[in-house]
């Protein structure tokens, strides 16, 4: 009785793709936060926190991106397409977010809120395309 | 959400921006229309693109000529004539404002590139043409040392410099060429951040009082209100104790200040608020009244509220005062000064404006001096193009770029460019006979005129300087 490698669900998500992907939702929803303080509390400092915080988080989108990339090319599964894409909207979204938070003051509203909540859920469901059916291969 | 939806945004050429409309030309005058609120994912940006003069000149009037009377100077800012014909200038860069978004530092040096790479002065030159040809054979340092050096004024035998932390005063006699010590402080300036540094100053018509302006510390507040304070306002200032008052206020960047001749009156020329549209907000010249408040931030160009503003403050809207004549949107004016009869009949009342040029616009405007003619002291008629060729659209360069403008009363406009750090000085090609006209020494501000200015207490012309890089924000 042979042992065959089970391709199908050899596919494990790399770490360092995995790190990535997971780390860009807690920078993503800080942004979120900070931009629903500085609407109720009008202190430009929370704008300031949002506009780092949405660089920290397309820093790590951006590599996850390539990652992304990389799988789509080397598996070109549907699960790695749904992943990519996923990524490539949030990144998207996310860069017109940093674009938005770059007008003065007040100006980012009411887009700010509105557009961080959706790249965050975005985000969210990016990482878990990264990780959804994705397991440690084995043998039957 | 409307605003954001003409989204041409090309990330990648950070020139452009997206403003849906062609920006239509400048609106002068006291009635200027407003345009829309336009504010795409990117400012508009076109920055200058600096290239060196060759053998171009700036173009000025008929019947004038212009000349370059100093060259390699360390950004000439404002000058001052001295009684004697003497010329000082005033060079340097200031602003330590840090960058505080993201947006600062991609913006920061994509600015940086319309402007001059080389160090700051930091020092007074004198400039001397001692035979009165018009040619300046001496070119001396007269003081250095000071800190981003710009107004200038003279009261008597006292000169007095606004760094852009602190007043200060040098003895001075007429005829010297180097300051016979180190500067004395006045008194100090607001200089928090300094995101717009320079400080405006001229004297009073009577040599009373010195006048001090000190620009926004934002843009529109993107500091936050508490590094306001003391911000955006002009001082009035007691020379002798050093004691100061707010004066007016809400004058966003109140780039140049000058005192009517004929009334003895306070004008200023203020650069107004960017990433509104390419035709908002109008630069303005007007006449500064005591305890007026003039906007910034809450309005502008009367009570036209900033929506950028939050909390916004209704009471602070509806008490803006309208400014007496709108230079055009974008322009940055940065000089102003009034003009002399010996300047020719076409040019003999009214102010001379100095504007560096825009970068917040797609289509640039500004890169020139204009004449805003006068009547009885007010504004009447249209701006005239007096010195223009700072910058060829065609070819997309810039040569240089126009910040203080003094008028010498002998018959010369100086333009300071911060640029190709050159003074210009443009004159009539043969001299206009005055004899009969007679406005010299109506207000005994002239510093050079024939009034012997040690008796007559007189208040010298001053300079302004541009913003950080030109609103370093703007």
């Amino acid at each position: 009785m042979g042992v065959i490698e089970d391709r199908r669900h050899y596919v494990a998500v790399h770490p360092f793709h995995a790190f990535l992907a997971a780390g860009m939702v807690p920078p993503f929803l800080g942004a979120l936060l900070t931009d629903w303080t500085y609407a109720n509390a009008y202190h430009i400092q929370w704008s300031n926190f949002s506009s780092w915080l949405i660089v920290g988080a397309m820093v790590l989108c951006g590599i996850t991106l390539v990652f992304s990339i990389v799988d789509l090319v080397r598996r070109r599964a549907g699960r790695a397409m749904l992943h990519f894409l996923a990524v490539l909207a949030t990144f998207i979204l996310g860069f017109i977010n940093a674009l938005v938070h770059g007008q003065d003051a007040w100006a980012i509203m009411p887009e700010a809120p509105v557009l961080s909540l959706l790249v965050f859920l975005l985000a969210c469901f990016a990482a878990w395309t990264a990780f959804a059916g994705r397991r440690p291969g084995g043998v039957r | 959400m409307s605003r954001l939806l003409p989204v041409p945004a090309v990330a990648a050429a950070l020139l452009l921006a997206a403003c849906g409309s062609e920006p239509a030309p400048p609106e002068y005058g006291a009635n200027p229309t407003l345009g829309e609120y336009e504010r795409g994912l990117l400012p508009s940006m076109v920055i200058a693109n600096p290239a060196e003069w060759g053998d171009r000149q700036p173009v000025v009037p008929e019947g004038f000529e212009v000349s370059a009377i100093a060259t390699d100077l360390g950004i000439p800012r404002q000058t001052l004539v001295l009684p004697n014909g003497d010329i000082l200038v005033a060079e340097g860069r200031g602003g330590n404002a840090p960058s505080l978004k993201p947006k600062d530092i991609v913006a920061g040096p994509i600015k940086a590139a319309g402007t001059t790479q080389v160090a700051s002065g930091n020092r007074l030159t004198l400039l001397r043409d001692a035979d009165g040809d018009g040619n300046y054979e001496l070119q001396t340092v007269f003081a250095e040392d000071l800190n981003a050096p710009y107004g200038l004024a003279l009261i008597n035998d006292r000169l007095y410099v606004a760094n852009q932390d602190e007043l200060v005063s040098f003895d001075y006699t007429v005829g010297q060429t180097r300051a016979s010590g180190p500067s004395e402080p006045v008194t100090a300036l607001p200089s928090e951040i300094n995101h717009h540094w320079t400080k405006a100053m001229t004297a009073s018509a009577d040599g009373r009082y010195l006048y001090v302006g000190i620009g926004s510390n934002s843009n529109i507040t993107e500091r936050g209100m508490t590094a306001e304070k003391d911000r955006a306002v002009v001082w009035q200032i007691d020379p002798l104790t050093g004691m100061h008052r707010e004066y007016a206020s809400g004058l966003r960047n109140p780039t140049a200040l000058a005192i009517e001749p004929g009334t003895g009156q306070l004008w200023a020329v203020v650069n107004e608020r960017d990433e509104l549209g390419p035709n908002l907000v109008p630069d303005y010249l007007t006449s500064v009244q005591e305890g007026g408040f003039y906007g910034w931030p809450y309005a502008y160009w009367g009570p036209n509220p900033d929506p950028r503003v939050m909390p916004q403050d209704e009471d602070k809207v509806a008490a803006t005062i309208t400014p007496d004549y709108s230079l055009g949107s974008h322009v940055a004016s940065l000089g102003v000064d009034f003009s002399v009869t010996a300047l020719g009949p076409d040019f003999a009342e009214g102010a001379f404006v100095g504007m560096h040029g825009s970068w917040n616009r797609s289509v640039p405007v500004g890169y020139k001096v204009v004449f805003v003619p006068f009547s009885n002291g007010r504004p009447a008629g249209d701006p005239v193009d007096f010195v223009t060729g700072f910058r060829d659209e065609e070819r997309n360069e810039t040569y240089g770029r126009p910040v203080g403008v003094t008028v010498d009363p002998r018959g010369a406009v100086i333009v300071a460019d911060d640029l190709s750090n050159t003074i210009w000085r443009v004159a009539p090609s043969e001299p206009f006979n005055v004899a009969e006209a007679g406005r010299a020494g109506s207000a005994g501000m002239e510093p050079g005129e024939a009034v012997d200015a040690a008796a007559e207490p007189a208040a010298s012309e001053d300079a302004e300087a541009p913003e950080g890089a030109t609103d370093a924000s703007e």
